[in-house]
């Protein structure tokens, strides 16, 4: 479609420094506001085409991330950072399900 | 409940016209439904055993780069990877399932033809870092795999229960409410039918008592 979009990361320092290694443009935050911030940009610009962030900051930018989840790019995905994983990606996966099936038919067994 | 309309036979014949579609739309609809389900429970299934496997991985990752941070300092760790060798950019592409737009990636790694991924020389770096950065980079593809799955299966999502609805809202209302006046009409003509029968009889009647 467009000239060939990157990746980005955002999330705490710790977490995302490897990701730098490996070619993705990092975008450290360390709040709430800054992650909100940083998502706003990133989503109205067409630089990018998926975008991951660790389960940390999009917890803590919910509405920002719901906003971008809109949109159908760039592709917003939740990671676990460097403090392990929040369940939100699993959690996201879940809702989905729901909406669909009406029921949650694939993580029924695991006891909830 | 009906619809307040005139009992004609016009008005039957097009409210009948509009049920034809209704139901038609209806089948189409339900289809296109269970379809959408069925790509969407094998594309599920696959969402969540890839995000289990990224997951995993991608915690393997951070527990070795936590160890290659802890036998170099912070900084070293910061200037070895200032200037990554290679950028991944990807291609966004289109897919159309059940005329859902899904992306589809795919990657390439663009950067000097180096046969190296590691951004800094060995001398400097501990082994834990190479190790760490290596399974990062096996690990991105997946996760790139990731993103697109999950976001085709969000979207799919969408798309299913935005046809349900229409589904329901076809079935047991538009369609309902479009039989039921249906049968109100023919009855009401039914009924006038009937009403002129007698009237006719009636006056057959009074004209032969009147006498020929």
């Amino acid at each position: 479609m467009m000239s060939m979009p990157k990746i980005a990361v955002i999330g705490d320092r710790d977490s995302i420094l490897g990701f730098k290694a490996v070619g993705v443009t990092t975008f450290p935050v360390t709040g709430p506001e800054q992650a909100k911030a940083v998502l706003r940009t990133i989503a109205g610009d067409e630089t990018y085409g998926v975008v991951f962030i660790t389960e940390q900051a999009a917890a803590a930018a919910q509405e920002a991330v719901d906003e971008f989840q809109q949109q159908t790019t760039p592709i917003l995905v939740p990671i676990p950072s460097s403090q392990g994983s929040l369940g939100l990606g699993m959690e996201r996966i879940r809702r989905n399900v729901e909406k669909a099936v009406g029921a949650d038919i694939l993580f029924g067994k695991e006891g909830r | 409940m009906e619809i307040r309309v005139n009992p004609t036979r016009m008005e039957l014949n097009r409210l009948k016209a509009r049920l034809a579609m209704a139901v038609r739309g209806h089948k189409l609809l339900k289809d296109k439904r269970d379809e959408l389900m069925r790509q969407f429970l094998v594309l599920v299934k696959e969402n969540k055993k890839l995000r289990e496997e990224v997951e995993e991985r991608l915690a393997r990752s951070f527990q070795k780069f936590m160890l290659a941070r802890a036998v170099m300092s912070a900084e070293a760790v910061e200037e070895a990877i200032m200037f990554p060798q290679v950028q991944l950019e990807v291609q966004l592409d289109v897919q159309n399932i059940m005329s859902v737009h899904t992306p589809k990636l795919s990657w390439q790694q663009v950067g000097e033809a180096s046969d190296s991924i590691y951004p800094y020389g060995f001398a400097e770096t501990s082994g834990e870092l190479d190790d760490s950065i290596n399974t990062l980079s096996e690990l991105l593809p997946r996760l790139l795999e990731l993103a697109e799955v999950e976001k085709s299966v969000n979207l799919l999502a969408d798309e299913i229960e935005r046809t349900r609805r229409r589904v329901n809202a076809l079935e047991h209302v538009m369609i309902p409410e479009l039989e039921r006046t249906v049968r109100y009409i023919t009855m009401k003509l039914d009924e006038s039918e009937r009403a002129n029968l007698t009237r006719l009889m009636k006056v057959k009647d009074i004209v032969r008592a009147k006498g020929i």
